[in-house]
């Protein structure tokens, strides 16, 4: 076996690990057996209650929207060339969320199922447009810095909506909305496990399968063009899937950050970049880690909850110097 | 048979007062190297890029083998035409063999395997390059001239049958200039391979290329032999500065091409 294979064996073991850990853990500690015959349907109804009625939706929305959110940060390093780059920071998320709170804000949720997605799709799409824009209108290229200020200043801007278009609302949508920035899984349901499913999951598989044409991005337009990829025509895919993924993902739990930059890089010291392992190794990484993250959220100060994005940014920054220490050049 | 045919082409940048190229006609032949020179800014990466169809033409035509370039789909005229850069972008940490191995995307595409012929073309374009011990570095611990190696590796492993080089010699020492310059005559002697090169190395063109192209702002300012083109006259009036052009023997191959030696500000061959 590749050490890429034995690698991808392992984080399959630690993403199944993650689901039962976030099962067990919680306000009311449950053994691992009792867990697994929950799943099962078998064991005590209170249990089966808790483990599959509670549990069960919140850890497969976080294991979704981790999956999602990695990926996404994976591609838009590779597209952007910059190891930087991630849906958070470049303000993608945030104009999601005001796509999303616009639509709640407005009534539209109620009318049809599909109008929070759809919502938060148009925000992400808005955001990345504006990003790419003022940084092209600043600057020659893809410069980093102006990159990067540009995603901090859109973000800031979309925040500042989302207050604005809450401020008139109800207290209910307020909280709601507040939600949207801070990111938590608390909201979560099996409808919102669904949605999210119906809609991530294709796109992380189209994504998976651009891997060797983004393998070729990875190295400049230029080069990419000349080796045979259809720059523009892959561009638009890569930015309309992602787009998709942090829109579905932001509507689905909020903006939660760090997830798209702490677990690509984590993963390319210890295995390198191409994409080919490197786009599935971050689904299952970061869905383990959203889990986790999550477990932490709702348990350290149960009966209250820490929003899931402090414990990412938390989390991951310490982890990522780690390894940034640990593998100095690893490919 | 001409490879490429510009026929009056000109480009314009979006939003820029002049253009970058004006009224160009020009035939690239097979099986031969050939070189564009020109002062900095004359044109010489824009005429490259439209050339290869990475720019659209403001006004004009250009033909590759026969048919207008933007009828060829993208991998198919990179299994004839390959590419050698000036620079890279260097964000993520990858290994030499990795990069070689992306020269066969035009034959495997977005989901095909690497089969045992594409093992073989990257071995070979790994070994005509020289880079065979350097397969499992990191390109970024890597000096410039292997870097740059490994880039033409990468060209080498698509197969083509035209290999397109921007300023290929730029940043690289006496000894990596001659090599690079050498591997392009053994592939048009000995593997029938057809060489455009863009380069500021006035002598080592007029040497190893058997025509020649000298832009100026844009416009052809002389074409053909480098004994048509390399005069005293000509470099002296394009880049603005006085030269002598002799004509030295025994140097190789190439052996009685003109070589420009640049004179003081004065006219003189020394500051003495």
């Amino acid at each position: 076996m590749t050490r890429h294979a034995v690698l991808l064996v392992g984080l399959v073991a630690a993403f199944a690990v993650s689901l039962v850990v976030g099962l067990a853990v919680g306000a009311v500690g449950i053994p691992i057996g009792e867990v697994l015959e929950a799943l099962t349907g078998s064991g005590d109804p209170r249990t089966r209650t808790i483990v599959v009625g509670l549990r069960l939706p919140r850890v497969l929305l976080a294991a979704e929207v981790g999956a999602g959110l990695a990926i996404s940060g994976a591609v838009f390093q590779a597209l952007l060339r910059n190891p930087l780059a991630e849906p958070y920071v470049l303000g993608v998320s945030s104009g999601a969320a005001v796509g999303a709170v616009t639509a709640i804000v407005f009534g539209m949720t109620t009318t049809s199922m599909f109008a929070l997605p759809i919502a938060a799709f148009s925000g992400a799409v808005v955001a990345i447009t504006l990003v790419l824009g003022m940084a092209a209108a600043a600057g020659r290229g893809l410069d980093t810095h102006v990159l990067l200020l540009a995603g901090v200043v859109i973000g800031a801007f979309f925040n500042a909506i989302i207050l604005l278009l809450v401020n008139f609302a109800d207290l209910e949508t307020f909280r709601a909305a507040m939600l949207w920035i801070m990111g938590s899984f608390s909201g979560a349901t099996s409808e919102s496990v669904t949605t999210v499913a119906v809609w991530v999951l294709p796109a992380l598989l189209a994504l998976t399968l651009l891997a060797r044409p983004l393998n070729l991005m990875s190295v400049g337009e230029q080069s990419a063009f000349h080796l045979g990829v259809d720059v523009g025509k892959l561009k638009l895919m890569l930015y309309v899937g992602t787009s998709l993924v942090v829109g579905v993902c932001v509507a689905g739990s909020g903006a939660i950050g760090f997830v798209g930059l702490v677990v690509p890089h984590a993963l390319r010291l210890v295995g390198g970049s191409d994409h080919r392992w490197l786009l599935p190794a971050c689904a299952l990484t970061g869905g383990a880690f959203l889990v986790l993250a999550d477990t932490i959220a709702r348990t350290v100060v149960a009966p209250a909850e820490l929003p899931v994005g402090v414990v990412t940014a938390l989390a991951g920054v310490p982890v990522f110097l780690w390894l940034l220490i640990r593998y100095q050049e690893g490919t | 048979m001409s490879l490429f045919e510009l026929r009056n082409v000109s480009y314009r940048y979006p939003g820029a007062g002049q253009s970058a190229l004006e009224g160009i006609t020009l035939d690239v032949e097979a099986g031969s190297v050939f070189a564009m020179l020109g002062p900095n800014g004359s044109g010489k990466s824009t005429l490259l890029r439209v050339l290869l169809g990475e720019l659209e033409t403001s006004d004009g035509s250009v033909t590759f083998s026969g048919r207008p370039s933007d009828s060829w789909g993208r991998r198919e005229i990179a299994m004839e035409v390959a590419f050698v850069p000036q620079a890279e972008p260097m964000a993520f940490p990858m290994n030499v063999r990795s990069l070689v191995e992306m020269g066969r995307y035009p034959h495997i595409g977005v989901l095909g395997r690497m089969g045992p012929e594409d093992r073989a073309a990257v071995d070979g374009a790994m070994e005509r390059a020289g880079i065979m011990d350097l397969g499992g570095r990191s390109i970024r611990n890597l000096s410039g001239g292997e870097r740059q190696r490994v880039r033409i590796a990468r060209a080498l492993a698509q197969e083509p049958k035209i290999l397109v080089l921007d300023e290929p010699t730029a940043a690289l020492d006496l000894h990596f200039e001659m090599e690079t310059f050498e591997l392009m005559r053994e592939l048009t002697e000995e593997h029938s391979f057809t060489v455009v090169v863009a380069t500021h190395n006035l002598n080592l063109a007029a040497r190893y290329a058997s025509r020649l192209l000298l832009l100026s702002k844009g416009h052809i300012e002389a074409l053909g032999s480098p004994d048509d083109v390399i005069t005293a006259d000509t470099i002296g009036r394009v880049y603005r500065w006085p030269v002598l052009v002799t004509a030295p023997e025994g140097l190789g191959p190439g052996a009685g091409a003109p070589q420009v030696v640049p004179l003081s500000h004065d006219g003189s061959t020394s500051s003495g």
